[in-house]
């Protein structure tokens, strides 16, 4: 967890003697009248790996086309090194962009595309040779280098627009979505390659993904988008174990939101009264509650444990009745119904091989988690 | 279903054919004509084409003729393709509708309104009549159909393939050239031999910029013709109507071809 981590931690975005890369200034983009980035206020630090997360449709390509340079804002500014780049060109700033219609040049082969950017730099023929070579064997292309980009698979096309975007190794990189089309393992692969590449180069990355899982591996920090607007920016265990609102929370991961009335209790603690005969949710509130308020308690599904038995050592307690068990191998997700109606799901490991056999459809089980599993949301 | 052709197929396609190529047929074979009557066949010879490269003043014409048809089809290219770009890629700018309309206008306009309007332009700034006056006046009429064959093309043409370029450094002007030229070269292509067809067999304009010293082909055998068609005329078109055809058929077999790879290579993009 974040908190745990110790001091040496990178975490610029801590220090207030940092100064930002990228700086976000009250920036909205309007096309016609429909909102695509609603006021957005953000910073992006020098050798971060930042996820963009959010449903389709709620503004991450457009936020990365203003920083490339094809949008201009309609309010605010957008400082890079504390320079704003309005009035600077897209050819003349030194960010590049990989786009997510990857836009390879047709007439030109797997070599040519990669090698476009160098061109244009008048940088000498070998050290042009020796760069796309290296990135061609990094994206493992190498047997492509002659074909041209209708020549060759989907996932191949990604890897060679990526490629084109390493090449000139800009201080700012713009990803768009750029692993969607590989193979999980592929996938991986390239992730820790382009980890290794930011720890080699120092490059600062932005990168869209609709794939949770890869942002919580590469990113320094996720932001997650809704509707033009940034609900929340956090370190990824951040963003997981303290969403700040509802979305966020159901949008990373899964989870259990159960709604009901706080009350206060002992110590700082919470009773959350969420049906009528059930015994209240004792929780730890991160903000202070008033008594009588509407809260949602957002638990995930790996904190409850499922037992024959209460577990005296967690403080709260339910009776569930197993409707469906989800079998992964690694872990089963138990899918649960308390007395009050509500659905929970819960997860455990299978550490032992078989050992959870014994529960079963219609079993009636009990389940326990602590009163700091969850996080009690007001929204 | 069945593709075979039926009956009433077969006539249709007969007659229409024979509409539309018989006339040329019967030139084609009167040019070979023995005798110098032209309706009374005499039997088989190609005495006319011998005669044709002896006759100086039809020479000269032919060469006007394609000075003309390759300057102002080069100069409509530039300036058609030019105007197809700014019409597509420029946005939403003040006057844009004016602007496209004042282009297309040309294409419906009478030739003989185009014309004379070009010959009162030529007398008020006192530009003498000639070579250059025609490839003036091709280049007006010709680039509004070059602008449109590129224009057709820039609308299907991926924006994105100009923004990659500028996010690796082009120029916008160096984006043009290295990225959306090569890939709309044969729509361009196309446009040039459409410029070069329409101002090799223009009358009307022609006549009305032409000067004494300068006649272009159609011009001359229309004026020939007036005084009675000779078997040399005959042996003219039979030319004329080869390197149309030649050219013709180059240019839609090389833009079919390349605008089926280029179509397979945008699918295959789109489906990535
Ligand atoms: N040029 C444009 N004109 C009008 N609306 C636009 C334009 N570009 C984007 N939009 C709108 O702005 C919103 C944000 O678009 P954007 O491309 O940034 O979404 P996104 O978050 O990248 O989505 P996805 O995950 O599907 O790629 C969308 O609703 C889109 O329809
Ligand atoms: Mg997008």
């Amino acid at each position: 967890m974040a908190q745990s981590k110790p001091q040496n931690v990178f975490a610029p975005w801590n220090d207030p003697q940092e100064k930002p890369l990228i700086r976000f200034q009250n920036v909205t983009k309007r096309f016609g009248t429909f909102t695509a980035i609603d006021n957005l206020t953000l910073d992006i630090y020098r050798r971060e790996f930042f996820a963009l997360l959010g449903p389709s449709g709620c503004g991450k390509t457009t936020m990365m086309r203003m920083l490339a340079g094809f949008e201009t804002p309609t309010e605010g500014t957008i400082l890079i090194d504390g320079v704003d780049v309005g009035p600077i060109p897209p050819n003349k700033r030194a960010v590049n962009m990989m786009f997510q219609s990857y836009a390879l040049f047709p007439h030109l082969t797997v070599e040519d595309n990669i090698a476009f950017g160098l061109r244009r730099d008048k940088t000498d023929r070998s050290s042009i040779a020796d760069r796309v070579s290296e990135m061609l064997r990094l994206t493992r292309l190498e047997k492509f280098a002659k074909r041209k980009p209708h020549q060759i698979s989907g996932g191949q096309r990604q890897r060679v627009a990526l490629a084109r975007s390493l090449a000139k190794a800009p201080k700012l990189l713009l990803l768009d979505e750029p692993l969607g089309a590989l193979d999980r393992k592929l996938r991986e692969q390239t992730q820790f390659e382009l980890m290794d590449i930011q720890e080699k180069t120092g490059t600062t990355f932005v990168i869209v993904t609709h794939d949770q899982e890869e942002a919580m591996t590469v990113a320094s920090r996720v932001a997650v988008m809704d509707h033009g607007k940034v609900i929340q920016v956090d370190t990824p265990a951040g963003i997981y174990e303290t969403p700040n609102s509802v979305y966020v929370a159901d949008f990373i991961g899964d989870v259990n939101i159960i709604r009901g009335k706080a009350h206060p209790a002992d110590g700082g603690l919470i009773r959350i009264h969420y049906a009528e005969g059930a015994e209240p949710i004792l929780a730890t509130p991160t903000q202070p509650v008033a008594a009588g308020q509407d809260v949602a308690f957002a638990i995930r599904p790996e904190k409850i444990v499922v037992a024959w038995e209460p577990d005296h050592s967690r403080a709260n307690h339910a009776r569930g009745k197993i409707i469906d068990i989800a079998y992964l191998g690694n872990i089963s997700t138990y899918h649960l119904e308390l007395p009050s109606g509500q659905k929970v799901s819960a997860q455990m490991t299978n550490a032992r091989r078989l050992a959870r056999r014994d529960f079963t459809w219609d079993d009636e089980v009990w389940l326990s988690w602590s009163d700091t599993a969850g996080v009690v949301l007001q929204d | 279903m069945n593709r075979r052709l039926t009956w009433f197929n077969a006539t249709s396609l007969t007659l229409g054919f024979a509409f539309l190529y018989l006339p040329m047929l019967i030139l084609i074979i009167f040019s070979f004509n023995e005798s110098k009557l032209v309706t009374v066949w005499a039997g088989f010879s190609p005495k006319w084409y011998g005669e044709l490269l002896r006759n100086e003043q039809f020479l000269d014409a032919a060469w006007v003729t394609l000075k003309v048809a390759a300057l102002s089809s080069t100069l409509a290219t530039v300036l058609g393709t030019m105007a197809a770009y700014v019409l597509v890629r420029a946005g939403r700018f003040p006057g844009r509708t004016l602007f496209s309309g004042m282009i297309y206008a040309p294409l419906v306009m009478p030739e003989v309104i185009t014309g004379l309007s070009l010959l009162l332009l030529f007398i008020a700034i006192g530009l003498d009549r000639g070579v250059f006056t025609i490839v003036l006046a091709h280049t007006t009429f010709a680039m509004c159909y070059v602008s449109v064959v590129v224009s057709s093309r820039l609308m299907t043409f991926d924006r994105s393939l100009e923004e990659a370029a500028l996010d690796l450094g082009c120029t916008p002007f160096e984006a043009f050239r290295l990225v959306t030229l090569p890939i709309i070269t044969p729509a361009v292509i196309s446009g040039w031999l459409l410029a070069f067809t329409l101002s090799l067999d223009d009358l009307v304009i022609a006549s009305f910029a032409s000067g004494p010293s300068s006649t272009t082909l159609p011009i001359k055998i229309f004026s020939a013709v007036r005084l009675g068609v000779s078997p040399e005329i005959n042996a003219l078109s039979t030319i004329m109507i080869g390197i149309v055809a030649v050219g013709v058929i180059t240019a839609s077999l090389v833009s079919k071809r390349a605008i089926q790879r280029q179509r397979r290579e945008e699918v295959e993009g789109v489906r990535a």
